[in-house]
């Protein structure tokens, strides 16, 4: 299965289960969604269970959480993450906070799929990282799948929990894998071992790094695309390093991060988003706090600029090899 | 295309700035509100197409008329019993908003919003709905649960954020949420309930449940994109809610106009939707419950959403930190043409000889009392002047279902700080 196909499926799959879970977003039901995610969810579970929206996001995230507060369960669409700021009161002062706020009399079991991410030509309308945005709101999880076996259980995992999550698809890995080289043939989900996803029920707990390649010179922590950039970039420069998949932001898997860091002694941040602020600044932060005994190099942030997402230039602006190639020679210099 | 026209013969445009008809020191004349007569406004039946009575979102729904008499065809024809327990809560709401207007006056509490001169608002609409219909309330309704007959002392222990609080003292005073009493926790983010409201009523009607949902913002509220949102999926869906639009003339010290009162009223914002849209005397108790009963019976039966703007007068300043006295006439709240709701119901339940001034002093003490009694228990669990009053630990509870490493390290961190300091706060052990 590509990324797409998996999303369909755990959608389906949980859909069969729970008769309180809806999908719901512009363009989901009839049409099963621009990138095709939610393709025949409505054929088989009826236009109550999924349907189209009007374009409002701040309806379809305050529908979804009066719905979550009914006791449904709500897996909305916002069908590009650059769409989601209109959203963002509903998301950040109520979805985020009804739990706490009523000392649990409500709750707003939500689901906000999301595709991000660039490197399609999406423009600065269709390409943005928001999810440093998410991760700084006290109350909300954020969740981020690289391959298709992942997406699955880790959408199905968001949707069994009771907190509002924001579930991120990097759409440049819809498809297939991204080595980072962007003039180069892309691959396939079909040729690639996380792209066998069991069609049937399984879950990855929210919270749980995954190390996906282990290694002794230096730590590399990236999620989304960014990951397979990076095991490409270490495998073209003949590195040692350790890369660790985050797919939760939050809650974040702290203790595989320490456990790698104290290990190698050296850490790279790697992520598309904007530099100033973004969740690299976070985790450089925990790095430093918790391993800095063990630090043999300034932590390394690689990350987007701090400009909207250009069109034409996407690919200066993408952090591909070349910016975390030298990021990796100056952190293993010393 | 005409190139670059000479316009020298055009007078400069002009920006229009609204401004309310008195400031202080004006002299108050309110001649200009329209005031239909009571009974004149046609019923429509709960299922005529909303497009064929249009009209009404630009008159006035009103039953009570100047001699206290309940007339035409919106009268609801309501029981005395029901007129006096009606009358009864909207007294209790006046009486409990005094004492709590005091209370924050004294410092035994942060904040408080009073309701004066709307109290028919929500208590009327309570009586029209189910008890099981959701509320998704604005901060101004307490009136609701009063008129659910909830507890006093639980909504003054929320007020005073003390140990019996049932929010944990999370929430700012009169920020409730009684899920029981199908009270939604409100939230201080104006109209972010409009689209939740729709939210929950589409989901009872998914799941072919009976029960409706009902909403309620101020005027000034509706300029805000939830509000649109909020009535654009409503039509779509045909959702089973009720929203109620207060038009208390003052958004805290921007007269309505600013939420562009000037050009029409806000009951024919339900127009372009193709919503049903009723404009009520918002304090006529009799119109806001025919007009809710309406609604709800239009909602129940599938006949789709409605949107009442309940025209009234806020005749308290908009909270304990405002003082309305720097921004409009002092007149205004007496001049206010609609009367006051209380006085009201009680000239009519008097006008049918189901009532009297005597039972009403007796009432107006009785209720005072009730209130009286429900402070000094609230006051037994402590009052937000008295410092922390939850356990600490709680302040880390309820952010998720499960509490995550970051925010168990915060707290440990929190209690060793406190540990160390040597204040012995309770905590949950
Ligand atoms: C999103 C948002 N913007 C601004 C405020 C500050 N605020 C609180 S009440 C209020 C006025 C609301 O007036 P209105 O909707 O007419 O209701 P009323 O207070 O008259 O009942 C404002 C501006 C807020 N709470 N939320």
């Amino acid at each position: 299965m590509n990324m797409i196909q998996a999303i369909n499926s755990a959608l389906d799959v949980m859909m069969a289960r729970d008769d309180a879970i809806v999908v719901m977003g512009e363009d989901v039901g009839y049409f099963g969604g621009v990138f095709r995610a939610t393709a025949g969810l409505q054929a088989r579970y009826g236009k109550t269970r999924v349907f189209d929206t009007p374009i409002t996001e701040c309806g379809i995230i305050g529908v979804a959480v009066g719905m979550g507060a009914y006791g449904l369960r709500p897996v909305p669409e916002i069908q590009f993450a650059d769409y989601i700021y209109p959203a963002l009161d509903q998301l950040v002062s109520e979805a985020a906070r009804l739990r706490y706020r009523s000392d649990g009399e409500f709750i707003a079991p939500l689901t906000v799929r999301s595709p991000f991410g660039g490197g399609i030509f999406g423009g600065q309308t269709h390409s943005q990282s928001p999810e440093g945005i998410f991760t700084h709101v006290s109350g909300l999880k954020t969740v981020i799948p690289s391959t298709p076996y992942d997406a699955k259980g880790l959408l199905i995992a968001a949707i069994e929990d009771n907190d509002p999550v924001i579930f991120f698809e990097p759409k440049r890995i819809y498809n297939g894998p991204f080595n980072g080289h962007w003039d180069r043939p892309a691959e396939n989900w079909s040729k690639h071992p996380a792209g066998e996803v069991p069609t049937g029920y399984y879950r990855i707990p929210l919270g749980k790094a995954n190390v996906v390649r282990e290694g002794e010179a230096v730590t590399i922590l990236a999620y989304g695309t960014m990951v397979h950039v990076c095991l490409n970039v270490v495998a073209e420069a003949g590195v040692d390093a350790e890369v660790i998949d985050l797919r939760t932001l939050v809650p974040l898997d702290i203790g595989t991060i320490e456990e790698s860091v104290r290990k190698t002694g050296r850490c790279m941040i790697v992520h598309e988003a904007t530099r100033t602020s973004g969740f690299g600044a976070e985790l450089s932060a925990l790095v430093q706090e918790r391993c800095f005994y063990h630090l043999e190099a300034p932590i390394e942030r690689v990350t987007g600029f701090d400009t909207p997402y250009p069109h034409s230039l996407e690919w200066a602006y993408f952090p591909g090899p070349v910016r975390i190639g030298q990021a990796l020679k100056k952190i293993l210099k010393d | 295309m005409s190139g670059d026209p000479d316009r020298s013969n055009l007078k400069p445009l002009s920006l229009h700035v609204p401004e309310p008809r008195f400031r202080p020191g004006d002299e108050v004349d309110f001649s200009v509100v329209e005031v239909p007569a009571a009974g004149s406004a046609p019923r429509p039946d709960t299922h005529d197409e909303a497009a064929s009575f249009s009209g009404l979102a630009y008159s006035l729904v009103r039953v009570l008329d100047d001699d206290g008499q309940a007339v035409g065809p919106w009268n609801p024809r309501l029981s005395p019993d029901r007129l006096r327990r009606m009358l009864r809560h909207m007294a209790l709401v006046r009486a409990f908003d005094e004492r709590m207007f005091r209370a924050q006056r004294q410092g035994k509490t942060s904040f408080y919003m009073k309701s004066l001169g709307e109290e028919a608002v929500s208590v009327a609409a309570a009586h029209a709905l189910h008890y099981d219909d959701m509320c998704f309330p604005s901060y101004r309704q307490q009136g609701l649960l009063i008129a659910r007959d909830w507890s006093l002392v639980d909504m003054m222990n929320q007020i005073y954020s003390n140990r019996a609080d049932r929010l944990q003292g999370k929430q700012l005073p009169i920020m409730y949420s009684v899920r029981e009493a199908g009270f939604f926790s409100i939230s201080g983010n104006l109209t972010t309930q409009y689209p939740q409201a729709v939210g929950w009523a589409m989901a009872s009607a998914s799941k072919g449940d009976t029960r409706i949902a009902a909403t309620w913002c101020g005027e000034g509220s509706t300029a805000e994109g939830d509000f649109h949102s909020a009535l654009t999926f409503a039509t779509v869906y045909r959702a089973p809610v009720v929203f109620n639009v207060v038009n208390n003339q003052w958004a805290i010290s921007s007269f309505s106009g600013f939420a562009g009162a000037e050009a029409t009223t806000f009951a024919a914002r339900a127009i372009g939707y193709g919503i049903a849209g009723l404009r009520v005397d918002g304090n006529d108790a009799l119109a806001v419950y025919a007009a809710t009963a309406w609604a709800a019976e239009r909602a129940r039966t599938n006949a789709g959403p409605t949107l009442i703007e309940h025209f009234t007068y806020r005749a308290e300043g908009h909270s304990t930190s405002d003082d309305p006295s720097a921004y409009r006439s002092a007149g205004e709240p007496n001049a206010w043409p609609l009367g006051d709701p209380i006085r009201r119901l009680k000239d009519h339940l008097i006008a049918i000889g189901e009532w009297d001034e005597d039972r009403q002093v007796a009432m107006d003490r009785e209720v005072a009392e009730e209130v009286k009694a429900a402070q000094k228990e609230a006051e037994k669990n402590g009052i937000l002047g008295h410092g922390l009053l939850q356990p600490l630990d709680s302040l880390f509870e309820g952010v998720f279902e499960e509490m995550p490493w970051h925010l168990r390290e915060q707290r440990q961190q929190m209690l060793a700080e406190e540990e160390a300091s040597g204040r012995p706060w309770a905590r949950k052990g």
